[in-house]
């Protein structure tokens, strides 16, 4: 299939006082288009700084060091950030985390929605206020004439959120990048914005790449998964590849922490251990230490990458022919 | 928003009426009178009398006082003692064109030079365009203006004689005083715009904004400067009243006859009057200023609310 988005390998490092961290170890993602990719991981995987690289909107302290972006069959990884105005808003938008923070509370919410359109259509003032109104009617705000004259504090986070992705989606962009929209919401709003989300999806046809810490969120919402862990994909497939024949040792991890109501006073699973080091990061596979079935290679060499089919593949040492069958290598 | 002003307008009304009865009392407790003890104790008696009362100053003190107050709602502030007959509201006036022009200039410019200086630091975060703007500002602020005054006159004035270097004769004269005083304000405002700017230039609306595509410069003026111009807007109150009621030391150095020797003048020479007209004119003009500076706060930040505009 024709790829809308294509990342190849993207290696992307973060200078700080301890060292350099390397957070992105070789990152590569394919989102074709009308589809919702789920980008799934734990805090520090490097989710965020992923798309922070496609976008071009990494602290000054980071870099792309290599691999490759394609957006549309063009390169656009050497892009500078002013090459990148032109995508950005228009061509790719962007979702943030938290909805309390990521609007200028001293703006109204129509000139923050307006003023995209103003950088990149020729609407004139009269028709940026129209769609601007028609934008929060979408994403399902009441009143929209009056939040349109409104400040960020007068609404509530849910609304805000709204708020958020109407302005991203008010350019009609062909790749919006999400990144954990419902994490700092109410479970209950999280459930409205999902919603939200996809059936705008559905309306326009944009495709998403999704990043989230909670896979219970993206069964519902995604075609595709990636599983992130220290810097690099450790499983990738479609929701179906992942929620039932999952291999990798972590993504199984994930999925059996995932809390169930029916077993209400059971204690929940977790994963023991924390996350690597990225400023020194292991060797071998980046899960090794905390891996439950990790056998001596694990710790020394990184696995390679196996296809289990056309869509669904991972890196672990157990997919190896040679993976001592005992450790459950292989469980079929 | 027009109740508000109105209380506020009320209690300035109080504040001001508190400050004239505190400073009118407290001066007439300073030991001597306004006129000269070698000469008056020449005159006879019913000669010093007749001066007293040709002043009001031989009634009892609260009848002196509360015919100053009715006075003062006329308008009329009494007239000089140390300058013959003047009417005191217009040698303040007099002497208050020169140190707000100097003032307000030295604001204007601090200000903007200020403003665009701190900006540039915080943007340009850790580079010698940011180390460069804080040795500025530590000199601006440790430096005392008068040295600045002296250093400026000398070089400027004398040495490659741009500039006048004293008295106060043609708009030139105001060039070199007003340079001298916005050192520290550029100082000042400089540090404050830097720290407020670095830590708004790491919020989330920031790289939201630039998600949106905007251009570094519509990012650092629509979503950054706003947000980080509040603490400027406070010390900018102080500073305003600071420079536009005249410095002393500057004022003496370049020879301006602007209202801070004035103060000094009069206060030397017991003029009763004079000083109490002053200090209604300084406490008025502070209590407007910080007015304008709570409405300024709320035009600046929707989320910062006037007591009584609750809807």
């Amino acid at each position: 299939m024709n790829q809308l988005l294509e990342v190849d390998n993207l290696k992307i490092n973060l200078e700080t006082q301890s060292g350099t961290v390397q957070a992105v170890r070789g990152v590569s993602l394919k989102l074709a288009p009308k589809q919702i990719l789920a980008v799934v991981g734990e805090s520090g995987s490097g989710k965020s700084m992923t798309v922070k690289g496609i976008l071009k909107l990494l602290p000054k302290t980071g870099g792309i060091v290599g691999g490759k972006i394609l957006f549309e069959g063009k390169d656009i990884t050497d892009y500078s950030v002013k090459q990148m105005r032109s995508i950005n808003g228009s061509e790719m938008s962007m979702i943030f985390q938290d909805p309390m923070t990521s609007l200028n509370p001293t703006m109204t919410i129509g000139k923050q929605i307006s003023e995209v359109l103003r950088e990149h259509t020729k609407m004139n003032a009269k028709q940026r206020r129209a769609r601007a109104v028609e934008l929060l009617n979408l994403v399902g705000i009441s009143y929209p004439e009056k939040r349109y004259s409104q400040y960020p504090h007068q609404l509530s986070g849910g609304m805000r959120q709204r708020v958020v992705i109407a302005i991203a989606l008010a350019c009609n962009p062909k790749v919006l990048i999400a990144d954990e929209p419902t994490t700092a919401l109410d479970v209950t709003i999280q459930a409205q914005i999902l919603d939200l989300m996809r059936s705008l999806q559905e309306k326009f046809g944009t495709a998403i790449i999704l990043i989230t810490h909670n896979l219970g969120v993206v069964a519902n919402i995604a075609q595709n998964v990636s599983v992130m862990y220290g810097g690099m994909i450790v499983e990738s497939g479609t929701v179906e590849e992942i929620f039932y024949d999952a291999k990798h040792p972590y993504t199984l991890g994930l999925l059996a922490s995932i809390p169930n109501v029916d077993e209400k006073d059971k204690e929940l699973n977790i994963i023991p251990g924390t996350p690597p080091d990225l400023i020194d990061p292991p060797k071998g596979c980046p899960f090794s230490s905390r891996c439950p079935r990790a056998m001596e290679v694990c710790h020394q060499y990184a696995p390679e990458k196996t296809m289990v089919s056309g869509t669904h593949w991972l890196s672990c040492w157990l997919m190896d022919p040679r993976a001592d069958k005992q450790h459950g290598g292989d469980r079929a | 928003m027009n109740r508000y002003i109105l209380k506020r307008l009320v209690y300035l009304a109080v504040t001001l009426l508190v400050i004239t009865t505190l400073t009118f009392f407290l001066m007439h407790s300073l030991p001597g009178t306004p006129f000269d003890e070698d000469k008056i104790s020449r005159l006879s008696a019913a000669q010093q009398q007749q001066i007293y009362a040709s002043y009001g100053l031989d009634k009892p003190l609260y009848i002196q006082f509360f015919r100053y107050l009715t006075n003062m709602f006329k308008g009329d502030f009494g007239t000089s003692t140390l300058y013959l007959g003047m009417p005191v509201s217009r040698i303040v006036l007099n002497r208050i064109l020169p140190s707000a022009l100097i003032g307000f200039q030295a604001v204007l410019f601090g200000v903007v030079i200020g403003l665009v200086l701190g900006i540039i630091a915080a943007y340009r975060h850790n580079t010698s365009m940011d180390y460069m703007t804080m040795i500025i500002s530590v000199l601006g602020i440790s430096i005392p203006n008068f040295v600045v005054a002296a250093l400026l006159q000398y070089f400027l004035g004398f040495k490659l004689g741009w500039f006048p270097v004293a008295y106060w004769e043609s708009y030139a004269n105001s060039i070199l005083p007003s340079l001298a005083l916005s050192f520290g304000v550029i100082a000042q405002i400089a540090r404050f715009i830097r720290t407020e700017m670095l830590s708004v230039l790491q919020q989330d609306y920031i790289l939201m904004a630039q998600s949106k595509g905007l251009s570094p410069a519509k990012i650092l003026v629509k979503h950054a400067l706003r947000n980080s111009i509040l603490p400027v807007v406070t010390i900018l109150g102080s500073i305003v009243v600071n420079l536009l009621t005249g410095s002393l030391a500057v004022e003496s150095i370049y020879s301006v006859p602007g209202i801070g020797s004035l103060f000094v003048d009069t206060i030397k020479a017991n003029d009763y009057s004079t000083i109490l007209g002053l200090t209604v004119f300084y406490s008025a003009f502070y209590v407007v200023v910080i007015l304008i500076i709570d409405i300024l706060y709320c035009l600046i930040d929707p989320r910062i609310r006037l007591a009584s505009a609750k809807e």
